[in-house]
């Protein structure tokens, strides 16, 4: 049993800890963020070129690093605490979660397309109907020859609008709900058919909606087995979990900081409010919350790995993590007063963030549910 | 950062299971099975075997009786002694009193004191709050004015009353905090003393608790005299000697280990008890979310204590930051005798003065719960109420 991180992982940490401190403060991303393209591609690139951290979960011989779950927690933290937007999880995460465990052919260059910045993924799987339900697929792709036909419409796809390629779940036999029959596809997001409607989001990212008309798609451009696609996009969702509750530990951690710094600071009654016991109790409770959360954020990370403890180790920590995100997130604001309401401050905006990794990939209730039916069997 | 065990530990984990297994106490085991309460010599059984294998104070340094174990190895031992419901080792001697004997005692003082907590020949016990000092402990009143004697020797008279004092009615030896100068400020005289229990002047009276228990007991001093060399450190200082027993083996406080030998009780509990519709309670919708909740809950507190175990082995040792284990442990072992006693219905409340709590009526795995969840309301009042522990993290670690 072992909790330290390598020198590697603390490297990695301080390699990305120190290039955000000095290329992402609050007013720069959000100066970024507010207007088009809503991103920065040279940000990108730097990640990709001066910092090589895009290769952080690929192994060496495919011009990674070398790592796996723990440096994408690790480089996902950092990330949270600057609201980074670029689009690492889809990407790195997602995009090479799912190249890395199908076994697909075209792989090694892809793989070599993200570790050089050049190929960006975003996933798209939600559909205006489907709600958290991974399984719930409407958009089709029918046979057509050695290929397939893509429709469809697929629903807030994140980093959509900064992407190369997307990677969409489609279903190629039974119903709409059906945990058979979905295949997963890679898809340029230059193809003829592929439309997109971008906007941005609440918490400062971007998305898209995207609509798929009669696309056509090559041989190659299926992932995974056709028709049983399901189990590769629940483990990589898995993966996407665990990443994204670090980012929820990097966002909690300043939301919490940041409060505990504020109140030290504001006087009312002729005194710091940080001297009333009400108040110091409230951030002792969000302090708990965030160290369970960071607690789970590696049991999850730890666990991921393995497939017969992934999904309940994932399931677990985005409950912890959804309810430690609104529960430090809106204590945050409240502690703030009215100074929290304002846009000019740093805290609404993880605040944002905190309450959309909530319900990313599934919310509370939803996790609870998917874990009672893991741990505790079938309910009556 | 794995959670790998390595082939040592895991042979570990083997020699621990089969010595529970050949040397737990047969009579220990059937007190327990009936639900009984148990005699003083019950109390003392596995204390006394453990002692005879060197396995009874795996927190003390190894030269004067500790095992050495690594954390892992002390995480295994918790787990195996959870899972196999070993009677915990009473902490008033080895892990309240030891501490402060080893750190801050003279040698004489710990080759006089030490071999009797290790053996289980002493039963201590501890006189700290008082009716008037609970939470704010240092303001107890409890007097103990030092003169020389007609046999020209120097004691304390000690004068006072001290209250809560667990199984009190057994003790053979007391350690007290009192106060030696009334004038100082509250936390800065104050002296910590042994006290022979069978000293003139010593009355223990019984409270019994809303359970209908005899746990604790109000503990009287009449002008008992004390050898001063029964005083553990400076006069004055006790106040040292009562903060370092506080910070100590805070990692153990969690309970991880036994909650979630509680939760597996209370998953077979809800598995056979039938929900309104007739189905397995634990098929209920309401009931399970709650115990899915619970579940995830230890699942982090469990974590949270290796998160921290990992910071003693690197030397770190367990920072105020621990205090999140007492608060998030005593919460969810509340929780869980809640949901216990939720899940028994009706059967949790029969009230029988018979050996097994409420034997022959209702199923036996509901005897006592409702004892259990009223006599466990006192985990998030004692050893620093759950309040206090959000003052010291307030304080020690977010600075304010």
């Amino acid at each position: 049993m072992d909790f330290s991180f390598t020198e590697e992982q603390s490297m990695l940490r301080d390699t990305v800890a120190a290039y955000l401190g000095d290329h992402y403060d609050f007013d720069k991303r959000r100066a970024v963020a507010g207007k088009e393209p809503g991103w920065r591609p040279e940000v990108w690139k730097a990640f990709a070129e001066e910092l090589g951290i895009l290769g952080a979960p690929f192994s060496e011989e495919l011009g990674g690093l070398g790592g796996g779950p723990i440096e994408n927690m690790v480089v996902m933290e950092e990330f949270g605490k600057a609201l980074v937007i670029e689009p690492y999880l889809g990407t790195v995460v997602i995009g090479g979660g799912f190249l890395k465990h199908s076994g697909y052919a075209g792989a090694a260059d892809l793989i070599g397309g993200i570790i050089e910045g050049k190929v960006i993924f975003a996933f798209a799987s939600a559909e205006p109907m489907s709600r958290y339900n991974l399984a719930v697929v409407a958009t089709t792709a029918k046979k057509d020859g050695e290929g397939w036909v893509l429709n469809g419409h697929k629903a807030v796809v994140i980093g959509a609008p900064f992407a190369t390629h997307l990677i969409v779940t489609a279903r190629t036999a039974g119903g709409d709900r059906d945990a058979q029959g979905i295949s997963v596809f890679l898809v340029d997001k230059a193809a003829k058919g592929v439309t997109t409607r971008d906007y941005p989001t609440v918490d400062g990212n971007r998305a898209s909606e995207v609509y798929f008309e009669n696309v056509s798609l090559g041989a190659d451009a299926l992932i995974g087995p056709a028709d049983n696609g399901l189990p590769l996009v629940e483990k990589v969702v898995d993966e996407a979990i665990a990443a994204t509750c670090a980012e929820a530990c990097g966002v909690l951690r300043k939301l919490h900081e940041g409060t505990v710094e504020y109140t030290k600071q504001r006087k009312q009654f002729g005194v710091p409010i940080s001297s009333f016991q009400v108040l110091q109790h409230r951030m002792v409770d969000m302090f708990i919350n965030v160290e369970q959360a960071v607690s789970m954020t590696y049991m999850a990370n730890i666990k991921v790995g393995d497939d017969a403890e992934r999904a309940k180790a994932a399931s677990a920590a985005k409950v912890q993590i959804g309810k430690a995100c609104k529960f430090v997130g809106q204590n945050a604001i409240q502690l703030h007063g009215g100074m929290g309401m304002t846009d000019e401050m740093a805290i609404g905006h993880y605040f944002k963030r905190a309450t959309m990794i909530e319900s990313a990939f599934g919310s509370v209730d939803h996790h609870l549910s998917r874990y009672e039916f893991l741990s505790l069997g079938k309910v009556a | 950062m794995n959670l790998d065990f390595t082939p040592e530990e895991n042979a570990f984990r083997e020699e621990v299971r089969s010595f529970i297994k050949e040397s737990y106490p047969a009579n220990l085991r059937a007190a327990q099975d009936e639900g009984r309460i148990l005699t003083k010599d019950e109390y003392l059984a596995w204390h006394k075997v453990l002692a005879k294998k060197g396995w009874l104070a795996p927190g003390w340094p190894k030269e004067l009786g500790g095992t050495g174990w690594t954390p892992t190895q002390k995480y295994i031992w918790s787990e195996e002694t959870a899972r196999a419901d070993c009677l915990g080792v009473l902490p008033f001697g080895v892990s309240m009193l030891a501490p402060v004997l080893y750190t801050f005692g003279t040698d004489e003082q710990k080759q006089r004191f030490l071999p009797g907590i290790y053996n289980g020949d002493v039963w201590w016990c501890q006189g700290y709050s008082e009716p008037g000092a609970g939470s704010d402990l240092a303001s107890l009143k409890c007097k103990a004015e030092r003169i020389t004697a007609d046999d020209g020797k120097e004691y304390y008279i000690v004068n006072g009353q001290k209250t809560w004092t667990t199984l009190g009615q057994y003790a053979d030896w007391g350690f007290f905090l009192v106060r030696t100068d009334p004038d100082s400020k509250p936390q800065s005289g104050i002296s910590f003393l042994l006290i022979d229990m069978k000293s003139p002047g010593i009355q223990v009276r019984p409270i019994i608790t809303l359970e209908g228990g005899h746990e604790v007991n109000d503990v009287f001093l009449d002008n008992v005299k004390v050898p001063v060399e029964n005083r553990i450190f400076h006069e004055n200082q006790g106040w040292t000697c009562a903060k370092a027993l506080l910070a100590h083996e805070r990692s153990g406080i969690a309970g991880v280990a036994r909650s979630k030998r509680s939760l597996e009780k209370l998953r077979t509990i809800a598995s056979t008890e039938r929900s309104d519709v007739g189905s397995a309670l634990l098929t209920d919708a309401f009931f399970r979310r709650k115990v899915a909740e619970l579940e995830i809950d230890l699942t982090a507190l469990e974590f949270t204590e290796l998160r921290t175990l990992a910071g003693e082995s690197s030397g770190k040792g367990p920072g105020p930051e621990s205090s999140i284990l007492k608060i998030k442990g005593t919460e969810i072992q509340q929780r869980l005798q809640e949901l216990a006693l939720e899940a028994v219905g009706h059967y949790g409340a029969p009230f029988l003065h018979d050996a097994k709590g409420n034997a022959g009526v209702g199923p036996d795995y509901a005897d006592g719960l409702a004892g259990e969840m009223f006599n466990g309301r006192k985990t998030s009042i004692y050893g620093g109420s759950n309040e206090i522990q959000r003052n010291i993290i307030a304080k020690m670690v977010l600075g304010l």
